[in-house]
């Protein structure tokens, strides 16, 4: 970190679930940091106990990954996002110290009762193209080679794996409290890959070659054995899972809408167009809401992973927003989604922000300043990765790196990256961490999507043709 | 400057590819005597050829290079080739199925991560592949064929290992193990550590005793294998029916005078083979190995083929090269240009072509550096009567020269 840097020890926390815990177990250490809570706005912390331990919180997925490369010396983040990233670079420069004594739950591979899969070993044994949902990409992987599959897909998602199975994947590698826990999803566990506990984690170079003992010190109280991982051992799947399952059939026509901040104004939307939906509301949302046309399937899931899961044609129609669809196009220019109109609800910027301080006001002043081996290479942290590479590349900047992240990139700046390419509504976030555009790539709001297949496809032409002409009368 | 080589990457310099092209050479001269034919495979292929099989270790697939392509939104992944006879199955099928017998060869590039970018992540190697046939003739000329082309590569001291994959699973069944248990033993064997099957505890004495007697001994005739067979007269049919199979090809070997080390514990990486097994060794680095993979075209969905093959290592190979394959003098004729003016420069892209055109290697040059590994240095007056001067650098000699003729005489007495 910029303030911090000689004989500074830097420290990341984590965001959303193991904030309280952390935060009990800072304070009984004695670190000092007060103002860690769930309530904190800001992301920047310093000791009141040791004048050289700063600390930043983040993303936990970001956590493994910024004290990797050496950002942070060390972390506390989920066992999940730690094995996330050692299943793929055993020998990299991330080093787990640690259990602490909290978590909950594992990361499980699960089915959906309604899948037909009863064992593992029919999976090893099957000639079938399984596909794999998951957030975490790696540990699915290593689960379909460790157990040898002859064939198989993964679908790396922002979010709702659970939600996929059955009809848009065979399995999904998901964190899950315990077997009951989703069986009340319909989901079968399989097997159990991790128990997530919290774990303190270390960058290597900062463990070989800087103190780190007095911070050591207060956590090893805490330290635990790691807690019994049954990689090994297949679940008991005899007992079938009990309770009200989602039941599931086969619609003419797909679509999918979007969860998060996209909810609201969709499911308004929605409503004005004259389309009734039942789970799917400023209330409550069900993944899986019911329309009153018998004919229309509809599932919620993340609007990142929207476009993919059109292009698969999972779906034949979705809403999600137009950042989302350029970043599909822009990794696969020849993909069969397409745009069919924009809704104008939700509208952001999406843009590159640098720090104040940085003597630059435009993308030309920055290439110069590289180009003159100042921020060379410039760091940029973004959520829309190919956007941004497509954008640096043609912008001749060079060198750079691209540090992706799940949200809240004006955090990294200006200590671990030197730019952001994100998205902004009134850009008051941005002043508030001192930061300036310096430039505005395109404007995003909402869209409708459909798959260029489906909509040739006489069987589906008319509906469609119908669900469009709907949500084109909510636009007036 | 910083060196701006991607991590495990290598350059291949000049020395280097005179050694590289060397066993290349030798390599498609044997082959081509032997009647293989050469192909050339894609640099990227499925994901799923290679997992199809399910026979690879999770270890070596963790390894691949592997990616969505530019259409990839369907999630099946491309990998930058990681093994060289996968692909040729895939092509065969593909394409050669109608023969009968196929017999080809490769000189390939295959991939793989290694962690600490201290070795190579690209590798080198030159492969032959035998499809359909029967066995005993198939497994035997291929080793042939390996070693003839090690031999005419003028590497000393070269160790030829046996082992017999059939045996090593007939043996494994007869531990009765769990599904789990026999995978895991299974991956750890692939990836060299025989110990791990010691490890287990076999509920019978008999097999234990032939595991051990097995795993210790390292028999170099066909008599060891015959002892062998004496001594385990309860071992399973599979375990016998593979020691027969062994057993012939010895005896084909030794009546060939082809001199072997049986050692069914030296082996790994055998991972989709059935049959024989074998590995080259010299100077204790392992150079070469093949074998017989009777299941990988059935399990790729093709017919029921049988095929064997090996494949030899052009890094380790280039290391243990006699020096002079690296430093070849080609007989260069240096053309050198007095002046720079056009007439001169025009004169001497003429010598040089004449010089071409009979078969020479001529080099132009308008600076002043050292002539160096040439053999004849001409230079080129522009001015009558003596246009060219001739330098014979071996002998030391100068001579004048009036025309094309007389130079092309004189370099072609040497």
């Amino acid at each position: 970190m910029k303030d911090c840097q000689d004989g500074y020890i830097k420290l990341a926390l984590p965001k959303g679930r193991f904030i309280s815990p952390t935060a009990s177990l800072l304070a009984e250490i004695g670190l000092g940091f007060q103002d860690y809570s769930d309530k904190t706005k800001q992301y920047r912390l310093h000791s009141t106990v040791f004048p050289r331990l700063a600390a930043k919180i983040l993303q936990e997925k970001d956590i493994s990954i910024q004290v990797a490369v050496g950002n942070y010396d060390l972390g506390i983040c989920g066992l999940d996002w730690i094995e996330e990233l050692l299943v793929k670079y055993p020998a990299g420069a991330l080093v787990k110290i640690s259990s602490l004594n909290y978590g909950e739950g594992s990361i499980h591979v699960v089915t959906s009762t309604q899948a037909g899969i009863t064992s593992l070993n029919e999976l090893s044994d099957g000639r079938n193209d399984y596909r794999i949902v998951s957030e975490y990409p790696n540990l699915a992987e290593a689960f379909a080679l460790n157990l040898r599959m002859r064939r198989f897909r993964i679908f790396p998602v922002w979010g709702a794996a659970e939600a996929y199975p059955p009809e848009n994947a065979d399995l999904a590698v998901i964190w899950g409290k315990n077997g009951a826990d989703m069986a009340t999803k319909g989901l079968i566990p399989l097997k159990r890959l991790i128990p997530v506990t919290a774990s303190l984690v270390a960058n290597r170079e900062s463990l070989e070659n800087k103190d780190l003992s007095q911070i050591l010190t207060c956590f090893s109280s805490k330290f635990t054995a790691e807690p019994q991982t049954s990689i090994e051992n297949g679940l008991d799947i005899s007992e079938k899972p009990k309770g009200s399952l989602p039941s599931w059939q086969p619609k003419e026509i797909n679509m999918a809408l979007p969860d998060g901040h996209q909810q609201v104004p969709t499911s308004q939307f929605l409503k004005h167009a004259g389309l009734a939906l039942q789970g799917y509301s400023e209330e409550g949302m069900s993944r899986r809401p019911s329309a009153d046309l018998d004919w229309l399937g509809i599932k919620v899931i993340r609007p990142q992973d929207i476009p993919l899961q059109v292009a698969n044609s999972n779906f034949d129609l979705a809403i999600t927003g137009v950042d989302w669809l350029r970043e599909h196009l822009y990794r696969f220019p020849s993909s069969p989604v397409k745009k069919l109109f924009v809704l104008g609800f939700g509208a952001v910027k999406v843009v590159a922000a640098v720090s104040q301080e940085m003597p630059v006001a435009d993308i030309h002043e920055l290439r110069a300043l590289i180009q003159s081996n100042k921020f060379a290479p410039l760091k940029v942290a973004s959520e829309y990765i190919n956007i941004a590479d497509k954008y640096l590349r043609d912008n001749h900047i060079n060198p750079y790196k691209l540090i992706p992240t799940w949200g809240a990139s004006e955090a990294f700046l200006p200590e671990d990256a030197d730019m952001l390419i994100d998205n902004v509504q009134t850009g008051k976030t941005l002043e508030q961490h001192k930061l300036k555009i310096v430039d505005v790539f395109f404007q995003s709001s909402a869209c409708l999507i459909a798959n260029k297949n489906s909509l040739a496809s006489p069987d589906k032409k008319e509906k469609i043709g119908f669900l469009t002409q709907k949500l084109r009368g909510g636009l007036k | 400057m910083e060196n701006q080589k991607c991590k495990g990457m290598r350059d291949l310099l000049p020395e280097d590819m005179l050694r590289f092209r060397h066993i290349e050479d030798v390599f498609r001269t044997c082959c081509r005597n032997w009647g293989y034919k050469e192909v050339r495979t894609p640099t990227l292929e499925f994901l799923h050829l290679f997992t199809a099989t399910g026979t690879l270790t999770p270890s070596m697939l963790s390894k691949v290079y592997s990616f969505l392509d530019w259409d990839g939104w369907s999630g099946e992944r491309v990998v930058l080739r990681p093994d060289g006879t996968i692909p040729v199955a895939r092509l065969y099928i593909d394409n050669l199925t109608g023969q009968e017998l196929a017999r080809l060869f490769y000189v390939t590039n295959i991939f793989a991560f290694e962690g600490t970018g201290k070795e190579n992540r690209e590798r080198w190697q030159c492969g032959a592949e035998f499809f359909g046939g029967d066995k005993l003739v198939p497994d035997v000329e291929i080793i042939l064929l390996a070693e003839e082309v090690i031999r005419r590569l003028g590497i000393s001291s070269v160790g030829l290992q046996l082992s017999h994959a059939g045996l090593v699973k007939a043996l494994l069944k007869m531990l009765k193990l769990s599904r789990m248990e026999e995978s895991k033993i299974t991956n750890r064997i692939l990836e060299g550590d025989w110990q791990a099957l010691t490890r287990v505890k076999a509920a019978n004495p008999e097999i234990q005793r032939v595991m051990t007697t097995l795993l210790s001994l390292k028999g170099k005739s066909s008599s060891f294998l015959h002892n062998l067979r004496a001594s385990f007269p309860k071992a399973s049919q599979d375990f016998k029916s593979s020691l027969e199979d062994l057993i012939s090809i010895t005896t084909l070997l030794d009546s060939l005078g082809c001199s072997y080390k049986i050692d069914i514990a030296a082996i790994h990486g055998f991972e989709y083979y059935t049959g024989i097994c074998f590995q080259f060794l010299a100077a204790g680095e392992k150079i070469g190995g093949g074998g017989r993979y009777d299941n990988l075209v059935p399990l790729m969905n093709g017919e029921d083929i049988p095929a064997c093959g090996f494949a030899l290592y052009v890094d380790p190979i280039m290391k243990l090269l006699p020096p002079e394959e690296g430093k070849r003098v080609e007989s260069e004729i240096l053309v050198r240009g007095k002046e720079l003016t056009s007439e001169i420069v025009g004169t001497c892209f003429a010598v040089a072509e004449s010089l071409r055109d009979a078969g020479h290697t001529a080099e132009l040059d308008f600076t002043d550096r050292k002539e160096s590994s040439c053999r004849w240095v001409i230079m080129v007056s522009g001015k009558e009567p003596s246009l060219f001067m001739l330098t014979d650098c071996v002998q030391g000699r100068r001579r004048d020269a009036a025309s094309m003729a007389e130079i092309l005489k004189v370099v072609g007495e040497g």
